[in-house]
């Protein structure tokens, strides 16, 4: 009686693979992730997917449905009546299994960004306005679709001269906080390699948490970079001083 | 399949080990590294994915930021009362004592709070707690609490294995903690984790329910290890079901609808527009505690005045759409995108959710120590800090502070234990034949059939009311579906196979779910979150036990064992009728 969907799940590992078909019976409201649920318990037990919340909170089912990264738990799959849902690994990064990749190199890169450096003693003073702009960054959930579909790194595999979008995002978190006392400008500039960026917002589209990477990370990071080493004025008087400490809206 | 060698094992050696990288995992790993001791942390899934990020309302520490009457005594008399006085009152006084100083650090390693007009951290008023008091960041303090932590780790010298199962905890020969066996979840191979010292942080076990608000880690693989391994686990009865979960679509049953939701000014109606809790607790209506609002909407659906798919309404329509995509963003977007409702325009269904496990590993209140030399539990695993029943906002706190303090006590102890106990090979052995067996069942049991089959029968006979006779009778069929998980089979390969990893998260979950139906037959009484038709009195004479379960042989020994109690300076906190902040103030306007 009731409708079914039909699944295309790739199923393979390193040595190859291809999509496999599966009919899952469709409820109301259910999400991609359900459905694979539905193929686990009943028709393969040891499909491998990566998921823990369900919830859209932890990011850690992004694959690749009909060729665009999204998360598995939060795409509903009302939006493809009719059609048949092609699920794959994100392509960016080498593959375990399935629909499961080796995402290991951002936890690599995430130990290079700086920590954060308190200026000041806690407890902090800070207005919610001075907070606002950073607090956009603090919604990422490193689900690492970003990642997945920065062609920097998807096309190019340059990861060894980009740490990629999601931690432009992590140290402009950092970088725009009103109390840290941290400068990752020179690091923005060389390791992280922010050049590499041609602002094409491909990284924004795909963000299931609506955060304007582009424009709200990587752009103003880019102004940074710029003013530190590319601005004729600043370069004439660099010689004789210290570069100027990060502007800041308050004062600690 | 053959067996394995213990000689040709891939082997770690720490100093501290962690099982667990939640909030108090990688808090007591950040805690044990900053003495220089070799500090590993394994978790079950990646990095940053723990069931912390699912926390949402805030951080309970008593601030004093928009109340300044607030202090640590009235965190302390909260907690208490709401615990229905069965909590281990020192570890409630160290955890109100020193909660404001863990979320004030969190704010020196990068954690951006809500702010106050005056540029302070925020805190919101949540259930049964006198003051406003919970830190918090919109409505997703847990994943900034669990994502500044990660990076403070990461920038310390802790090794992580991340995508690790352990199956068992190893004793050396005098019944010290000596190590953990495991396996990487990627390609199922075995690895060795010998340690002076192993804290568990491995969380609750919420996925025993059907309806549950938590993520699928929540299998109480780290309570069942160390029962399995002689630790006393104490409270297990004990299992909050938090208010408000969603309830339609089915696909996203029980996912939690924060407590910020009335914490912010939403208020619950019936079917026939009732605002109900006006009955069930004038004094503080939707704000009371969980247990109380978790009965509440239970007894409007039971008295058939629930909404279409058996809940109540919430409404927060009343705040306006700016405030609620302020402060609530998580909601507005889990409900747009999940249920096609907007929360800013209409109200919505929510029922009880199985959220948290107030029991679990007894410990002592200053080092976290469990009965097992060597092995500490912090967080949800562990068990006294709540009681009968967990005040919201409390729990991430409870990270933070007993997170500390277990890698502080794993330090203490290593520091006077500074041999690497011994682990024996034929244990190894034995428990590599065992994990591997599920692969040579043919036809086996599914075990994600038993692992639906087990939270119908705890759903059932052990949810949020309880009698006797369906106690008994969820226990004959819990015994039964232990016997038939014997013979629970896999396919496919030890790579990434999930059905496999299922087989021990199922045996866990099968430990555990014994020991909640023990506990709630042995606790003849209704305290906070255990609700019994037949005894639905709180009873004074239950009231001063703590039941504690383990080991006896393969038997499980429930036994009685005293609440700590108070001494005069804490109890006469009690005895004025209202908390210790409210006297204070009411004192002062006399005074002047």
């Amino acid at each position: 009686m009731s409708e079914e969907i039909v699944l295309s799940i790739f199923r393979g590992d390193a040595a190859g693979g291809q999509e496999v078909e599966y009919r899952v019976p469709l409820t109301p409201g259910m999400v991609v992730l359900d459905a694979v649920h539905q193929v686990q318990a009943h028709q393969a037990q040891d499909l491998a997917v990566r998921w823990n919340c369900k919830a859209a909170h932890c990011g850690s089912c992004g694959a690749e449905i009909n060729g665009r990264p999204k998360l598995l738990c939060k795409t509903r799959l009302d939006d493809y009546v009719g059609e048949t849902v092609h699920i794959r690994p994100m392509q960016t990064f080498p593959i375990i299994k399935d629909l499961v990749a080796d995402v290991s190199w951002n936890y690599e890169v995430a130990k290079k960004v700086p920590a954060f450096q308190p200026a000041v003693p806690v407890p902090f003073q800070m207005q919610q306005f001075d907070v606002d702009r950073i607090q956009e960054f603090h919604h990422c959930i490193e689900c690492f679709l970003c990642q997945d579909v920065c062609h920097v790194l998807r096309d190019h595999n340059a990861k060894d001269q980009y740490f990629g979008p999601r931690f432009m995002v992590k140290m402009a978190e950092f970088e725009m906080h009103p109390r840290d006392g941290g400068d990752r400008v020179p690091m923005l500039a060389h390791e992280a390699g922010l050049n590499m960026c041609n602002v094409t917002k491909c990284c924004t589209e795909v963000c299931p948490q609506h955060i304007r990477i582009t424009d709200n990370a990587i752009i103003p990071l880019k102004e940074r970079v710029a003013d530190q080493y590319w601005d004729p004025l600043r370069a004439l008087f660099k010689k004789k001083k210290a570069p100027a400490a990060t502007e800041q809206s308050v004062q600690g | 399949m053959a067996s394995e060698q213990f000689a040709t094992l891939e082997s770690h050696q720490y100093d501290v080990l962690v099982i667990g990288s939640g909030g108090a995992g990688l808090r007591a790993a950040v805690q044990a590294a900053s003495s220089g001791v070799k500090v590993g942390i394994i978790g079950k899934s990646l990095l940053g994915k723990a069931h912390t990020v699912m926390a949402e309302g805030g951080v309970a520490a008593s601030l004093g930021n928009l109340d300044p009457w607030d202090g640590w005594e009235t965190h302390f008399y909260d907690t208490m009362r709401s615990g229905h006085f069965i909590n281990n009152y020192q570890m409630v006084e160290l955890f109100a004592k020193e909660a404001a100083e863990r979320v004030l650090e969190l704010e020196e390693w990068g954690a951006v709070f809500d702010r106050t007009p005056e540029g302070k951290i925020m805190q919101r008023p949540f259930g049964a707690h006198t003051f406003r008091r919970l830190a918090h960041i919109g409505d997703r303090t847990g994943m900034e609490l669990l994502r500044t932590l990660q990076y403070k780790a990461i920038s310390q010298d802790i090794t992580v294995h991340q995508e690790v199962t352990i199956t068992k905890l190893l004793l050396d020969g005098d019944g010290r903690i000596a190590g953990a066996l495991a396996y990487y979840r990627s390609t199922g191979k075995f690895v060795l984790f010998r340690a002076k010292a192993i804290v568990l942080a491995t969380g609750g076990w919420g996925k025993i329910y059907k309806v549950t608000s938590n993520s699928w880690e929540s299998t109480g693989d780290g309570a069942s290890l160390a029962f399995r391994a002689g630790a006393e686990l104490m409270d297990m009865e004990m299992v909050q079901f938090h208010p408000t979960g969603m309830v339609w679509p089915p696909g996203v049953r029980g996912l939690l609808v924060t407590e910020g939701v009335r914490g912010e000014g939403g208020l619950l109606y019936n079917s026939e527009g009732d605002r109900f809790m006006l009955k069930y607790d004038p004094e503080r209506k939707e704000l009371s505690s969980r247990d109380v609002v978790a009965r509440s909407i239970f007894k409007e659906v039971q008295a058939g005045r629930g909404t279409p798919h058996g809940g109540a309404w919430l409404d927060i329509t009343h705040k306006g759409p700016e405030f609620i995509k302020r402060k609530l963003p998580g909601m507005y977007e889990q409900y747009l995108t999940l249920a096609d409702v907007d929360i800013t325009k209409e109200k919505f269904e929510v029922a009880p959710t199985c959220h948290y496990t107030m029991g679990g590993v007894r410990v002592e209140a200053e080092s976290c120590a469990t009965n097992i030399p060597g092995l500490f539990a912090a967080g949800e695993v562990a068990c006294g800090l709540h009681g009968a029943n967990r005040l919201g906002g409390n729990s991430l706190a409870d990270l933070l502070v007993f997170g500390r303090r277990a890698g502080d006590g794993a330090l203490e102890y290593v520091q006077d234990h500074t041999s690497l106990p011994q682990v024996s090979e034929s244990d190894v052995e034995q428990e590599m034949n065992r994990v591997l067996k599920p692969f040579s069942v043919s036809n086996g049991e599914n075990p994600y059939l038993l692992h639906e089959q087990l939270q119908e029968i705890m759903s059932d006979h052990a949810g949020i009311v309880r009698d006797g006779p369906m106690l008994e009778d969820g226990l004959a069929k819990l015994t039964d579906l232990q016997i038939r998980a014997q013979n629970v089979g896999v396919t496919g390969s030890r790579v990434y196979n999930p059905g496999w990893h299922a087989v021990f998260e199922v045996q866990s979950m099968l430990t555990l779910a014994e020991l909640i139906v023990r506990g709630a037959l042995a606790r003849k009484e209704s305290r906070g979150a255990h609700w019994r038709t037949d005894y639905p009195d709180e009873l004074s004479e239950v009231g001063q036990w703590n039941y504690v379960q383990d080991l006896d042989g393969d038997a499980v020994r429930v036994r009685e064992v005293a609440v700590p109690s108070m001494p005069p300076e804490l109890s006469q906190l009690f005895d004025r009728g209202v908390a210790p902040g409210v006297y204070a103030s009411q004192q002062q306007a006399k005074e002047k």
